[in-house]
């Protein structure tokens, strides 16, 4: 029984493909305008990745932002519900997760059984997501992969209280301006955004284990912030997925739940 | 695939409902061609008072107002821009600043009746909330001088009421009918007082008790076509045609919707209550829920802005009963009125969100609903106060909450397509599927 999990997010779409309860790939295309011709790409992609042939494809549940664009799936389903199968496949133990995307962050908590018993969602506003680290790496001129190594040598916290991208930018700019090092900056970009997700799964409610997902979960620099604003050691997935393949992993699996009859 | 569960049929007295709140404003309009006299005030003011000025009194009441140009986006966003560059605060309540920016602009939102806003004789309000009773202060200044009279009703919640706060607020209302004679010249008649707190009676009683059958399922009404309807009481609560439609024709027509089974989502699967006023401008949340087969019964916002409601011999929430009481003079009328109106659950919370709690959980338990939708309304300090520790209380109850954020009046801090997005992920986490595209 093979299924694919699609996650059409807001900077990348992601797949997954699943065998039997074991992933067979994954693959990764940047979503462009036409967002179905992305998810058509990724697709290709992971197929072509293992040989396999599309009509083998059993079911096909597709979440994230442009989940309905998507409308060769069988299903849908919201990144809370796919993170949640996601997660609780990797880390049965965790209670709430923290899945920090390009356009939006997310707190979850979950009870013993994986169900979601609540969650947050940040309200309109980038700062509390992964388009705002991009945003800051462009106005400071370095590499986002960079970003994380980079505030990892800070020496000093620096302040940082805009509360919207727009803000935050100037503010960087005033902190470029008095010639605070880049490393120290970049540490209060991540600070930044750490206060509002730690503010936001405080409303929510933390309970252990605390996991850490989506894409800017991959930067060391972030869980570093998160980590000290947060107050507790966040499991980060590695095997058998990276944090940002999570959402399209538990898709898969809630495709593969379908099949079994729920 | 058809997902229909239960029959359902348009509301026979709808379009009366509708003919009436038009008549309302078109009255307020055409006062003067009449020789009539016009106020304003809140749509929690003792309107039955200037009642007693005689049978061509008409008044426009705020808040209802100013949703009217909320739900006119481009309207609201004149106004509020008109507002703001007076000088006023974009935090403040969106309803007041509509209002305000009505009055700026010299638009009526209905102009099919009056291009101009009509101009009020006087202003008659009370004092509840943060706003009430500096909108009408700034009202007043911004048409260059009305005269205003505010009466201040915070003594506390119901449970505390003692005969001297409740003589507090008599005394006051006593002070208000002198005022009310000398301002406008005219003698006071007590039998039309008397005559409006009984409609007063009957309005808040019946409103209940239309609500109260919502416990049914499925529920024959939903809250966005309550909104419709409340809205009459929030109008005029003291006036014959409100207080007759609710008795004589909506709440028969509902009860028998009970009673043959009708719904008002065809679908119902779930149900849930929101709180606070809704964002006006996008009330299609209210069918996007639909889709999943959900129903909003409605809110303790809805419920008992003008509904009033007691406990009843066995242990459930219903309409609080009409005073059997005759009524022979002033004072009596007055006591009446203030001592009924002290009882009504909307200010309770002003005074704690214990208050408030414990209301919402009632309601989810005895409406069995599947969860609660909470407005984090930037737009109303007053009704938002407390809400995040209301929603901990309806979660500690074992009931789901999803809160958004928005605002009644100023559609620029409502994000539709995250509500709906946001939405989708409490409906899965409710174990429902959409039933329809």
């Amino acid at each position: 029984m093979t299924t694919i999990g699609i996650d059409l997010g807001a900077k990348n779409t992601k797949v997954v493909i699943l065998r039997d309860g074991e992933i067979l790939t994954t693959a990764s295309v940047l979503s462009g305008f036409d967002q179905k011709a992305s998810a058509d790409e990724a697709v290709n992609n992971a197929l072509r990745n293992v040989g396999i042939a599309r009509d083998e494809i059993k079911y096909i549940t597709a979440t994230g932002a442009g989940m309905d664009a998507i409308t060769f799936a069988n299903d849908t389903v919201t990144e809370i519900s796919a993170n949640a199968r996601g997660i609780t496949a990797v880390f049965p133990s965790v209670r709430t997760v923290i899945d920090v995307g390009a356009e939006e962050g997310r707190v979850i908590r979950l009870n013993e059984n994986g169900k979601v018993v609540d969650f947050g969602i940040n309200e309109k506003c980038a700062a509390g997501a992964g388009a705002f680290t991009e945003a800051m790496a462009r106005a400071l001129e370095v590499d986002l992969e960079k970003m994380g190594e980079m505030s990892l040598k800070s020496t000093k916290a620096v302040p940082m209280n805009a509360q919207c991208t727009i803000f935050a930018e100037s503010e960087v700019v005033s902190l470029i301006h008095q010639k605070t090092p880049k490393e120290d900056i970049i540490r209060a970009v991540h600070d930044a955004i750490a206060d509002r997700i730690t503010s936001m799964a405080r409303r929510v409610g933390i309970e252990k284990e605390v996991a850490l997902v989506g894409g800017v979960a991959n930067n060391i620099g972030f869980v570093d912030s998160m980590t000290r604003n947060l107050g507790y050691d966040l499991l980060v997935p590695k095997d058998p997925v990276v944090p940002e393949f999570i959402p399209a992993y538990g898709a898969a699996l809630l495709a593969q739940d379908e099949l079994n009859g729920g | 695939m058809s997902t229909t569960k239960y029959p359902s049929e348009r509301l026979k007295s709808w379009g009366k409902a509708k003919t009436l709140r038009e008549n309302y404003y078109r009255d307020f309009a055409e006062a003067h061609d009449k020789g009539g006299i016009r106020w304003a005030g809140g749509a929690w003011s003792f309107d039955a008072i200037p009642a007693g000025l005689g049978e061509d009194v008409w008044c426009l009441t705020g808040e209802p107002y100013g949703a009217t140009v909320a739900f006119n986006k481009e309207l609201a966003l004149e106004c509020q821009e008109a507002i703001e560059t007076k000088g006023f605060a974009r935090d403040l309540c969106s309803y007041m600043r509509n209002y305000w920016g009505s009055i700026i602009l010299n638009k009526y939102a209905w102009p099919q009746y009056s291009e101009e806003f009509p101009k009020p004789d006087f202003m008659w309000q009370d004092h509840i909330c943060c706003s009430h009773a500096k909108w009408y202060q700034v009202a007043s200044d911004l048409e260059g001088g009305i005269p205003t009279f505010s009466i201040d009703v915070s003594v506390g919640p119901y449970e505390e009421l003692t005969e001297s706060r409740l003589n507090y607020i008599v005394g006051q209302m006593h002070d208000g009918i002198k005022w009310l004679e000398k301002t406008t010249s005219r003698d006071y008649n007590d039998e039309l007082l008397i005559k409006a707190v009984q409609n007063e009676f009957r309005t808040c009683h019946y409103w209940a008790a239309i609500c109260e059958l919502n416990k049914t399922i499925p529920a024959p009404l939903d809250e966005k076509s309550m909104y419709a309807l409340y809205v009459l009481g929030t109008l005029r609560k003291s006036s014959q045609w409100t207080a007759d439609y609710y008795e004589k024709e909506l709440y028969p027509e509902i009860k028998d919707r009970v009673k043959r089974g009708i719904a008002a989502v065809e679908n119902e699967q779930c149900r849930i209550m929101t709180d606070t006023q809704p964002p006006w401008a996008f009330l299609k949340v209210f069918r996007y829920l639909e889709k999943y087969g959900c129903v909003s019964i409605g809110s303790l916002y809805t419920f008992s802005l003008i509904g009033l409601w007691e406990d009843k011999e066995d242990g459930t929430w219903g309409p609080r009963s009409i005073p059997e009481i005759e009524i022979t003079n002033r004072d009596e009328a007055l006591r009446a009125l203030a001592e009924w109106n002290l009882s009504k659950p909307e200010w309770q919370h002003f005074y704690h969100p214990k208050l408030k709690s414990e209301m919402m959980i009632r309601i989810a338990r005895e409406w069995k609903l599947d969860g609660v939708l909470l407005h984090f309304n930037r737009g109303c300090e007053g009704l938002s106060l407390g809400i995040a520790e209301n929603r901990l209380a309806i979660q500690k109850a074992g009931f789901p909450v999803m809160p958004f954020e928005g605002n009644m009046g100023d559609e620029r801090e409502f994000d539709l397509t995250r509500t709906m997005a946001r939405i989708d992920a409490f409906m899965e986490s409710l174990g429902m599927k959409k039933l329809v595209d």
